[in-house]
Order: C-alpha cells, then structure tokens, then sequence
C-alpha cells in the first residue's frame, strides 16, 4: 500500500450546474465552459446556459411570480434574513471561493462576505417597508378613498456585475424583496459563487423559481431575455458592452420593459432607492366614501 | 312579478330578503349622474313647454297649523288660475291640505279638474295608532279628498319591521275607496338611498298609486339624487310588475330651475311616459309663482317681479 | 317625436378669438417656421379653423436651445418658491380664461363642451395649481435631500385630451426646475398655442415653455434631439415603443403613458344602476378617445341579461352631436383617420360574428361621427376585445367567478386601468390586488385628480403623472 492512499484523500468537486425552478441542471445545450482563478489556474467547468435555458428559467420565474408577490410583505422579509442566516452558516466556503476567483486577501474576502449578508439583511428589513415609503393616500378632491400601493413589475432580467457575491447580491436582492421574480445571469467572469449562492437560496425557504441564476456569455444569453416578451423589466448593470447595451434596451422596448441602465454604484454607499423602485409599478385604486 | 309580490309578502322574513335583494346604490355615483342631469340647459321653446307642464303638475299645498278656510280657499283660487291675467296658463294639479280642510278645498274647486288632496295617518309623524290614522282617512275621503298622502311609519321601517309597514299602507289603501294613494316615505329620516329604494319598492308592492318623497317637515326633503333613485324605482317596478306608479317629490322645490332638472330626470331616467300629471308631481307652495314669473319672461322678454304675482 | 325635445343650446363661439395662422412658440415669442404648414380642422363641422405652423428639425433645434439657455440661466436658478408662484400664476389665469379654453377645445377636438367645462379645464387649472405647491417642497418628496431638475424636457401630447395633457407634462417638468418643448397633436394645436400666450401674460421667463407644432416628423425631431434630456410621451404604444427604441443606449430619461384596454368588471351584487353610469363614463366619456377607457365590459352572467337592457336603455338618452351644445353627451370622432380606424375596427368585429348594437341616433351630414357602439357575444379571442379601438365602442365579455374575471382582465399586454363593480367590500380589495393595472376604479370609472398618481403596467407605459409620484420623471 503507498502512503498516500492512506493519509491523501481525493476533493470530491463540485459540479457547478444552473440554478433554474429550485433546481440545478446542466445547461440543456450540454455546454460548458472553463473557469479559472485569477492566476489562470483551472477551477471548474461552469455551464453554459443557452437560449432555451434562458426560457424555461424565464417560464420558471412567471410561474413562481404569481406565489412570490402573493406572499405578504413580512413573509419575503423573513425568507430574505433566512437568505442572510444561511450564507452566514456557509461564509467559509464563500470566502474561499471569493479568494480563488478574485485572488483577493482573507480579510478582504471575509468583508465582502460580511457585506453581503449585511446587504440582505439590509433588504430583509426594507420587504414591509417599501410600501410605506413610497406608497400612500391621496388626498384626491372628491368623497373617494385613494391610495397608492407599490407591487412588483414581475419578471425581471438581471445581468450582474462582474462583482462575484457584493454585486449579485446587490442587484438580486432588491428586486426580489419587492415581489418580483428575476433570471439573472452572474458575472461571466465568476461564475462560481453565484451557483453556490443558489444553493444557499435552495435551502433558505426561497420557493423554487423566484432567483433563477444562468451562467455563461452575457452576449449570448441577455439578448433573448431583452426581447422575451414575458419578461416585464431587465437590470443591465453588469453590461459593459455599451452597444450591446443599447442594443438591449432597444430589443426591451418592444414591450415596454422596465430598463435600468448599465452602470453599478458605489457598493458601500448606502444602497439607491430606485435598485426597488425600478422595477415597481404603482398602483392607484380608488373607491367612492358615501353611507 | 305578482306571484312573486305575494311570495316576497309572504312573511317578514321574505319581504326583508326581497328588499335587501334589491341592488344597492352607491351615493356618490347616484349624486353625480344627479348632477349631471342637473346641467342640462332646457331653453326657449324647451323651457316654455317645460315650466307650463310643471304648472300642471304642482300639487299647490298648504299644511300648517294656522291654516283656515279662507286660506283654503284664496290657495284654492290660485291653483285654478295661476295667473289671472292669462287665460291660456294652465291650473295646477291639485291642491294639498289637512283633512279638515278638504271640504272647503273641494267647494272652491268644484268642477274645475283640481284635484283635492289630503295628507293623512296622523301626517307629517305618523305616530298614531291604526285605527287613528284609518280614521283620518275615511274622513278625508268621505269629505271629498280625490287623493290620499300618507305617510309610512319610518320607525318601523327602521327598525326592520317591513311587514307591519306594507300591511299598513295596504290597509290605507283600503280605506282610501276610489281616491288614489300617495305614500310618503320621508326619506329625509331614511337617510341611505339604499333605504329610499327598500321603501320605494315597499310602497308600490303594498299598491300605493304614488310614491312621494317628504311631508316637507323634515330637512332634507325632496333632493335629485332621492329623486333619481325613486324614479329608478318607479321605472324598474313597471319592468317587473308591468304597473306604472306615479312620483312625487316634495318639499324644497322653490325654482322654475330646480323644477325643469326634476323634469328632465323623469324624461331621462323614468322615460317620457311620467311627463304628465297623472304620473308626477311637485308638492310645493311658493314653487308655482316662480314658474310663474318665468313664464311671464318667456313671454315678455323682461325679468318679472314678486308684485306681479298673487300671493295667495 | 319625444314629448320633451330640448331645444338647442349652444354655446357661444364669440369668447375665442382663432386667428387665420399660428407660428411657433419660442424663446417667448409666436415666431415663423421654417418648414411647410398644415391646417387644423373642426371635426364636427370639417371647418377649416386655421394654418399652423409645421415645425421642422431646426425649428426644434431653435426651441431646445433656447429652453437650455432658460433652463442654465434662469430656471434652475431661480428659488423653487419663485418657480412656484409662476405656476400658481398659470393656474389663475387659466381659471379666468376657463370658458374661452373651454369653447376653444371643443371646437378644435370636437369634445362637448360639456366635458370641456366641466372636466378637462378645471383639471387643468387644479394641475397647475397642485404643482405650484411642490416647486418649494422637493427636499420632502423623497427623492433625496437635494433632488435636481434634470434639464430640458421634450414633451410630446396626444390630441384626446390637448389641454389636460399639456397641463400633466408641464406642470409637474416646471416645479422640478426643468423648462420644456412641447408639441401638441397635430389635430388639436389651438389650446396650446392660447397657453402660450397664459406664459406671456404670467410673464413667464422666455424660453421656459416653448410650443413647437407638427406631426410625427417634429415628435422625432425633439424626441432625437442630442439637447433634450427627458422625453415624456403620451400616446400609442406603437409610438411610445419607437420613443424607447429611438433613446436606447444614450442617457434621456423617458415616461410613457400608452394604449390600454381596460376591463371594467360587473359583478352580480354590484349597484348596478352606478354600474350602468359607470360602463357609460368609462367607454362613451369623450367619445372614448381615452386610453384608460373601460372598453371591454365584464359582466357577470347571472346579470348580464339585466345590466345589458339597463346600459342599452341608458345609451338611448346619449346625446351625439354638436359639441358646442351644452347638452351633447357625445361629440365629434377627432379626425377622418380615426373614424377610419374605428370603422375598421368595428367591421372586423361584425365579421367576427360579434352581435353590433347602437341606439338609433341621427348623426351630423357634416364633420366625423360615430354613433355610441355595444358589441355583444365577444370573446378573448375576437380583435376587438385586444386591440385598443379608441372609439365609443364597447366589447362586452361574461364570466362566472372572481378568478375567471381576473384571469380575463389581466389577459391583455396592456395594464393601465380597470373597473369594478360589487357591494363586496373585501371581494374589491381582493381584486384590485390582483388586477395589473396601474389604476383601479372601484365602484367609479374615469375619475381624474392632480393628487392622484396616474400610469401604466406592462404595455400601457411607464412613469406616473399626478401627485408625488408624478416628480420623479423630472428629478435626479
């Protein structure tokens, strides 16, 4: 017997898959693509999600909206903090995938670790508080009861940040809180933490569905997003490609989707507003006072 | 409908699921299409044809305590010649007065056409006991009244007990003989409109000829959005039933203006058919002598005063 | 012959004064344009009113420049409180010159004055008035503690309400420090070119409001234009989806309020007699030449029968005709295209095998009439319960269950507004919580307030107009 078979143990590693409907499959094209860390050395093989992957993850969104949105407000508060406990109990694992993508230091990736579960602590709160904030009474002059209320635009398309967890977390985050269902294509460039993200939300009461995450080429997958006309809002914060950007924008103009343009702000600013409202509708309802 | 009239009659329980069946009405949305109706502009020949078929249609009333009988009669006068000076002006309906009354009201009248009407049942409360308040109609009626305005017990009605209202108005109707029945339902004491449309239905299933609005002793009386839901009362009854009931509004009816959105809400909501005497009218008193100070407008082109008016 | 016709009863033409050609608003002064001209019409008379100017691409560009030189000089300086009394001074002067607004969009629109006076111009001078309000008052809107105007807005308006959308992109782009180049439809130019001369008379700084008039091309031209930045359109969704596709990828800023085709629900419980109003208000309402108009009917089967015979009984008392008598109820259709369209629309319905009903009507020999139109026996899958028709034509569609109402109403790419109709306090909060639409009438139809947020889900469009909502399209 060699010493090694003995003291040496082989890593069983993971597959990293997509994260569509509460589930993990492989890419339907069975495609995949190679992830290395910031020294060029290999990490995994990440899928490489397609046009079909895009729709069923697109068809998994719509048919949890409907759950989601229904949910009240204190409900997606808790299952958002029950996202924050669960990365918390897994920070390990995270920070040494942030280091391997990023090559970043242990302290470093322990902050942006830190700052991510704070962020969706930040959110948790914000889930029966949004309403408040931006919604209300409108003092309309006529005997009517009028009130404004926030809800969620429905579908929406995200394309994250090349920030591995911060970013994803901040772009997500938001959107869901209110109600909406996303399909969000991670960083291109680091993949990994995304997929094992999804799997903290397949554990953290997260119904199947609501976070659906594709990897592979933004170019490839973020225009049939753009032009699918179930989708109802797209983030393009993480396109750095300015006529691909645009070209986006002009495929989401066929119906009307909510558009939030490329760009990321400073992250450990206290969040903007619109991250939520961009993707809220306001609804107007009004009723007649009389006996 | 008239199985279902006696079905719906049947019992307490019954008549409060028939009213309470009824649909509701939304205030607010009642008070606008009322509004509405009120800023039609009824001019020139419109107006003309308008204000003297309101004359026509005034129940010109008296009912206070000091009334006498030369009061009666001056009131009397007035309705069969509104305007002694022009010939081709037209009598009112009736005239309105106390049963007490009626005897010198029908003596002056005589065979003019004017009818005599009497408020009766212990009006304008109505808290007396039955046979009071038959009492008090047999005895207008014997002393010559052509119609009866009487009012419903609003405390009953309140209170939920809609059979004892429907078998009262149905007695009255009774003692009535051949005069013809106005029920008044005071829906200034109704308050909601879904209680004026409940009483409307009420009154015209227990065979009131007319359904009225107000004694005129009680703020609000007759208002357009009482009236338009009235009017839908009278409209869908005859639907159902295939009846025609009469309405009169009354009580707070002071303009030629106010009269003429009367009249066009019977013409838009009821429908052409109770733009006539025999199916509608004004309980009023200084109401007449508006109307005819415009018809004399009409007439000379110059704005008229209160001195060339009788006041009677 | 009915027993009570009522005699005619027209209002006055002689309180407007419509010269024989209009120039454009610019800079504070009526000045020539460059381009062609083009003529507006009376719809209800074909009356040529008068020659308008037809402003081309340098027309516009004249325009934003001289709203940025407002704008950088005077506007954005300017105390939000002094912006204010501007607005406020607006709101007065359109409430003196009410009636002249009133007659002059009636005659240039083909609307009754009825609604003119009553709702469009009250509306607007209450719109003005309620942004008045907030010129001083940002910092508390919740947009953050020092929002800023964004700059040079290009306002494009449709011609179903010309005032009352002037007043909605106006009022609210000036209290947030912006100045404005507004084109009015080419079909409706008159009123815009009379608030014109309200800035003159208010002293309004020049270059602060500018109206350039013209058809699509000049919509481009400012919608293009590199010195605008936002565009607020109210329209087809057509056009609005050309507007999103046109700024994509630069850094406008956009609102849009689109098409609709809301579903106004009945339910068997409801007051059906406000019902039947509110069926009539919410599709015959300015001939139904309204985008949040409650064009397709829901009606609940067990009562369909009966609120059918109660809305065709209604409709017999609609008065079409001269929109300058007081007592029409319907006027005019606003242009031969549109009565084209709707004609269209309506035969395809007919063809469809949908049952066409309309009160017998005499309509004007001259000028663009449609009559007050119910089609019944419509499905989901019949054109005309999907396509906006923009026209008082009603589909009418049953259903049997709460779910099957909303699943109905909800079955459209449009989500501006919708109706319903129950005595069931917790059934409509219960469905207003699951209708996509930006505007839910419950037991009202079509009402209309400076303080109320107004805008579309989906395809009708984004953004809200009306109260605090209303800020941020000209906000950063």
């Amino acid at each position: 017997m060699s010493p090694s078979s003995t003291t040496q143990r082989l890593d069983v590693k993971k597959t990293y898959k997509l994260y569509i409907d509460g589930q993990f499959p492989r890419s339907e094209s069975g495609r995949s693509y190679v992830v290395n860390d910031s020294k060029g050395k290999f990490l995994a093989n990440a899928s490489q999600a397609s046009r079909k992957d895009a729709r069923d993850a697109v068809r998994a969104a719509r048919a949890a909206f409907g759950g989601w949105s229904g949910r009240t407000a204190y409900n997606r508060g808790q299952v958002i903090y029950r996202i924050a406990e669960v990365l918390e109990g897994r920070r390990d694992q995270f920070e040494a995938e942030l280091r391997a993508a990023e090559g970043i230091s242990a302290a470093m990736a322990r902050k942006f670790v830190d700052a991510s579960i704070d962020r969706l602590v930040f959110y948790a709160g914000w889930a029966d508080k949004v309403a408040q904030v931006v919604g209300g009474a409108n003092p309309v002059a006529g005997p009517y009861f009028n009130h404004s209320a926030p809800e969620p635009s429905g579908v929406v398309a995200i394309v994250a940040p090349d920030r591995p967890l911060m970013g994803l977390i901040s772009v997500v985050a938001p959107v869901i809180t209110t109600g909406n269902t996303c399909v969000v294509i991670a960083s291109e460039k680091y993949p990994l933490p995304a997929i094992t993200l999804g799997e903290v939300m397949a554990t953290s009461d997260l119904p199947g569905g609501v976070v659906n995450v594709l990897t592979g080429s933004v170019a490839e997958i973020a225009p049939w997003l753009a032009s699918h006309l179930d989708v109802n809002g797209i983030d393009l914060t993480g396109v750095e490609d300015a006529e691909l950007a645009a070209d986006l924008e002009v495929s989401a103009a066929e119906n009307l989707k909510r558009v939030r343009r490329p760009g990321l702000e400073d992250l450990v600013a206290p969040p903007p507003l619109d991250r939520m409202t961009k993707f809220l509708e306001t609804k107007t309802v009004w009723h007649p006072m009389g006996i | 409908m008239a199985s279902s009239v006696s079905e719906a009659t049947s019992s307490d329980a019954a008549l409060r699921r028939f009213l309470h069946g009824l649909p509701g009405v939304d205030q607010v949305g009642a008070e606008q299409r009322a509004a509405g109706l009120g800023t039609r502009s009824i001019k020139t020949t419109a107006k003309a044809w308008a204000i003297d078929l309101a004359i026509r249609m005034v129940d010109l009333t008296t009912l206070e305590g000091n009334d006498t009988p030369g009061k009666v009669r001056a009131l009397a006068n007035k309705a069969m010649h509104p305007d002694p000076l022009d010939p081709t002006c037209p009598s009112t309906a009736a005239v309105c007065v106390y049963p007490d009354m009626v005897a010198t009201a029908k003596k002056t009248l005589g065979s003019s056409g004017v009818k005599v009407a009497a408020v009766a049942t212990a009006f304008p409360s109505g808290r007396a006991a039955m046979p009071v308040k038959l009492a008090d109609t047999r005895d207008a009626v014997a002393a010559g009244a052509d119609e009866i305005d009487m009012v419903i017990d609003r405390g009953a009605f309140l209170s939920g007990r809609y059979l004892e209202v429907f078998e009262e108005i149905v007695a009255v109707k009774e003692a009535c003989g051949d005069a013809h029945l106005k029920v008044i339902l005071e829906t200034g004491e109704l308050q909601t409109l879904d209680s004026v449309r409940r009483a409307s239905w009420l009154a015209m299933m227990a065979g009131g000829h007319f359904i009225k609005t107000s004694t005129g002793k009680i703020q609000p009386a007759a208002t357009l959005p009482v009236s338009l839901v009235m009017l839908e009362a009278v409209r869908d009854f005859r639907e159902a039933t295939g009846q025609m009931v009469g309405y009169k509004p009354a009580g707070g009816i002071r303009h030629s203006k106010d009269a003429i959105k009367y009249l066009v809400m019977v013409n838009e909501v009821a429908g052409e058919d109770w733009l006539d005497p025999d199916w509608f009218r004004f309980g009023a008193s200084t109401l007449l002598n508006d109307l005819l100070m415009q018809r004399n407008k009409l007439k000379t082109g110059a704005y008229s005063g209160p001195d060339y008016v009788t006041l009677d | 012959m009915t027993k009570f016709e009522y005699a005619p009863a027209p209002e006055s033409r002689a309180i407007v004064d419509i010269k024989p050609s209009y120039g454009l608003f610019i800079d504070g002064d009526f000045v020539d344009g460059h381009g062609k001209s083009f003529k507006t019409i009376s719809p209800s008379t074909e009356e040529v009113l008068a020659e308008i100017a037809e402003a081309d691409d340098a027309d516009v560009d004249l325009a934003v420049k001289a709203a940025r030189r407002a704008y950088t000089r005077v506007w954005s300086k300017m105390s939000g409180a002094e912006r204010g009394k501007y607005l406020f001074r607006i709101a007065r002067i359109i409430q003196e010159r009410a009636r002249e607004f009133a007659v002059l969009e009636s005659i240039d629109n083909g609307k009754p004055i009825k609604e003119t006076r009553d709702v469009d111009v009250p509306i607007v001078a209450a719109h003005f008035f309620y942004y008045a309000g907030w010129a001083d008052k940002l910092s508390y809107a919740g947009y953050g503690p020092d929002p800023q105007p964004l700059g040079v807005a290009g306002q494009v308006i449709p011609w179903n309400f010309p005032l009352l959308m002037l007043a909605w992109k106006i009022a609210p782009a000036l209290a947030c420090g912006n100045t404005v180049v507004l084109k009015p439809a080419e079909t409706t130019p008159l009123t815009a070119l009379l608030f014109a001369e309200v800035c003159q008379q208010a002293d309004l700084p020049p270059g602060v409001v500018n109206i350039v008039t013209g058809a699509g091309e000049t919509g481009r031209a400012i919608v293009s234009h590199p010195g605008v930045d936002k565009v607020a359109f109210t329209g087809s969704t057509d056009v609005g989806r050309a507007i999103a596709k046109a700024v994509a990828g630069s850094n406008k800023r956009v609102t849009l309020e689109l098409g609709g085709k809301a579903a106004n629900i009945v339910f068997d419980d409801a007051p059906v007699d406000q019902a039947v109003e509110g069926i009539v208000n919410g599709i015959f309402f300015n001939q139904g030449h309204v985008c949040c108009a409650g064009s397709r009917l829901l009606v609940q089967e067990s009562v369909a029968e009966e609120v059918l015979a109660k809305l065709k009984r209604r409709m017999k008392t609609l008065r079409v005709g001269d929109p300058l008598d007081k007592n029409t109820d319907v006027g005019a259709i606003n242009s031969a295209e549109q009565l084209a369209k709707i004609r269209e629309l309506s035969e395809i319905g007919e063809a469809e095998g949908a049952e066409r009903w309309s009160p017998k009507c005499d309509l004007p020999q001259n000028g663009f009439w449609f009559p007050p139109t119910i089609f019944t026996g419509v499905s989901q899958a019949h054109r005309i319960a999907r396509e906006e028709i923009f026209g008082p034509v009603l589909s009418v569609l049953t259903f049997r269950t709460p779910k099957e109402a909303v699943e109905k109403a909800n079955n459209t790419p449009f989500g501006l507004s919708a109706g319903i109709w129950t005595d069931k306090g917790s059934r409509i909060l219960w469905m207003a919580s699951q209708l996509r639409a930006g505007v839910v009438w419950s037991n009202t139809f079509n009402k209309f307030d400076p303080a109320s947020p107004f805008g579309g889900y989906k395809e009708s469009g984004y953004g809200r107009e009306g109260g605090r909502h209303g800020l941020e399209a000209y906000l950063r």
